[in-house]
């Protein structure tokens, strides 16, 4: 399996990065090499394995559905680019 | 500096005859900052106007007696990762430049009731991806032993800094290694806690399956010390587990008599350097003389983690740094077309080559029609990794070992060349995907750099990591070295 130039187009529009045509190259190339060394796992036989998430057995950590104080808005404004009436303001979605 | 050098009881003990106030420890600290950071570059952020009032305020207290904080007064760094109220956090992104955290990780709070004094934000490789803190956005943290070399990574200026006498103690975040391989690279003991003991609220996540708070000390004592104070269940962390907490100072009692150890023969193989065998050899004679056994163990699977870790720890590097979007904290693009473009430009403007990268690989990894093929697999392999800490831990109580193949590299030496970077934490990363806990000590030099000798235990064991570490240090001299600046 070898990555195109392509390809990481394609995965740089899901991870909603913009690159280079110079990025493009040297990820083309470093991608390769690290998902090269990646196949060495495929030499293991893993039908039979479970997968590992966590090393914890901890699962659902759920808590009592009660209403808690939460942060001040003004305070979690505090760090926003733009922000107008109390929300963050970001460019029209809509046309 | 010297007042560095003492222990955590003679400072305390000082403090309490008088002879010692907790302004005399943080301007000791601000001084030894201003005399040794044009040299190392440590700090991104300085917390000086308000170390310096709360040494004031802890000075008062000390006058009024009354109970006192675990920590009380001692100068702490905090690597920039780790939110704290109103003092800039930036995980050296340019991203987060601007970046004035709304609340305290629970660590920070914990500091807090320990009453130890925050003294500034402690540099690293960008969001913690690196080994040699040549990834942070601003500058390179240099090694105090010699600046020509890398401190380390991810917490390269939580170790630098501790090496080279600017605070009493700090805390790092430990993914890979980010915590032991900087520890061996400045010659102080790093310590990684088991997955879960501390809590992980405001710490900027990684990967996080695998990321862990820890301290960084001049000895092992301290260690305990700084654990103690940070260790125990918090319900903001949903992963954090609910176990009791020992008092791990009164572990050290120097016995090591009937201990274990394993030695992995894989840690000890191709690739790392003799001088580094040599080291950890020589330890394990130390602790041959104190009563403990050792013998070669095998972890089979030692040659694909560092395979597994990329994938599993980009995968979720690339799900957790979503969140940097540029729409409630961080810094925007200027002139989005439309609110895709502003995610677009301000991801690409904000992150460095080393995060995109990972973002990019997680993202190929945990793509459709190559999720089966890359994510599962390394979570599977990463079972059949943890199977062999488990089955060795099953004959042994501790696992011993190199923490890093070399000792520090120089600067600019592996820029460029992703791959041999990552192989460097070799003898770290199988532990954290184990998620047991272990420890870096110092265990000698090679060219006037340290070694490190990592202590490997058993989950929640940090009591017999802690007590082995410790009466190696009673033992050796390693620790006592401290780099010429």
């Amino acid at each position: 399996m070898s990555i195109t130039p392509k390809d990481v187009e394609h995965v740089a529009r899901l991870a909603r990065l913009e690159l280079s045509d110079a990025e493009k190259d040297q990820f083309t190339e470093q991608l390769n090499a690290i998902l090269k060394y990646a196949e060495k796992l495929d030499g293991l036989d893993t039908d039979n394995v479970e997968p590992t998430s966590h090393v914890l057995p901890i699962k659902n950590v759920m808590r009592a559905d009660e209403k808690r104080p939460s942060l001040p808005i003004e305070k979690v404004l505090l760090n926003a680019p733009d922000e107008e009436d109390g929300q963050f303001k970001v460019p029209a979605v809509l046309e | 500096m010297a007042l560095f050098d003492l222990r955590l009881q003679d400072v305390h003990n000082k403090l309490n005859n008088k002879e010692l106030s907790v302004t005399e420890l943080v301007s000791a600290s601000y001084a030894r900052i201003a005399e040794t950071e044009p040299a190392i570059q440590a700090f991104i952020t300085l917390n000086e106007e308000n170390a310096r009032l709360q040494a004031s305020e802890l000075d008062k207290q000390l006058q009024e007696g009354g109970e006192r904080g675990l920590l009380f007064g001692l100068p702490a760094g905090v690597k920039d990762n780790i939110v704290t109220e109103g003092l800039l956090t930036t995980c050296a992104s340019q991203f987060l430049s601007n970046h004035n955290p709304i609340y305290d990780a629970t660590v920070v709070r914990k500091l807090k009731a320990a009453q130890s004094v925050t003294i500034g934000k402690l540099n690293m490789d960008e969001f913690a991806m690196g080994g040699s803190n040549e990834n942070s956005s601003y500058f390179p943290t240099r090694n105090p032993w010699n600046t020509e070399y890398v401190p380390g990574g991810s917490s390269g200026g939580s170790a630098a800094s501790v090496a080279a006498g600017q605070v009493y103690f700090s805390l790092g975040s430990d993914t890979g290694g980010s915590i032991r391989q900087p520890a061996a690279y400045c010659g102080i003991v790093g310590l990684k806690p088991t997955y879960g003991l501390v809590s992980r609220f405001g710490l900027v996540a990684f990967a996080s399956s695998l990321d862990q708070i820890g301290p960084l000390t001049k000895n092992v004592e301290d260690s305990a010390y700084v654990l103690q104070a940070i260790a125990g269940y918090d319900a903001s962390d949903s992963t954090s587990a609910n176990v009791e907490i020992p008092d791990y100072t009164s572990a050290l009692t120097g016995d090591v008599k009937g201990l274990r150890i394993g030695v992995p023969k894989e840690y000890l193989g191709a690739g790392i350097d003799p001088r580094v065998k040599e080291a950890v050899l020589q330890a394990l004679a130390v602790y041959e003389s104190l009563g403990a056994t050792w013998e070669e163990v095998s972890l089979p699977h030692t040659e694909y983690a560092i395979a597994t870790y990329y994938l599993l720890a980009s995968s979720e590097a690339s799900s957790n740094l979503a969140r940097f979007d540029g729409v409630r904290y961080g810094v925007r693009a200027e002139n989005p077309e439309n609110l895709i473009d502003l995610y677009k430009k301000s991801r690409s403007e904000g992150f460095g080559a080393e995060v995109k990268r990972r973002i990019m690989l997680g993202t190929y990894a945990l793509s459709s029609g190559y999720y089966d093929a890359y994510y599962l697999k390394a979570q599977k392999v990463r079972t059949l990794i943890k199977q062999d800490f488990d089955n060795v831990f099953n004959q042994y109580d501790l696992i011993i070992g190199p923490t890093a193949p070399t000792p520090a590299f120089r600067i600019g030496e592996q820029v460029g060349d992703p791959l041999t970077m990552y192989l460097n934490d070799i003898c770290t990363i199988p532990v954290s995907l184990a998620g047991v806990p272990a420890i870096s000590v110092p265990c000698g030099t090679a060219d006037g750099l340290p070694i490190g000798l990592q202590i490997i235990g058993k989950a929640f064991d940090e009591s017999t990591v802690l007590r082995a570490a410790h009466a190696f240090e009673q033992h050796t001299e390693h620790h006592k070295q401290r780099p010429q600046l």
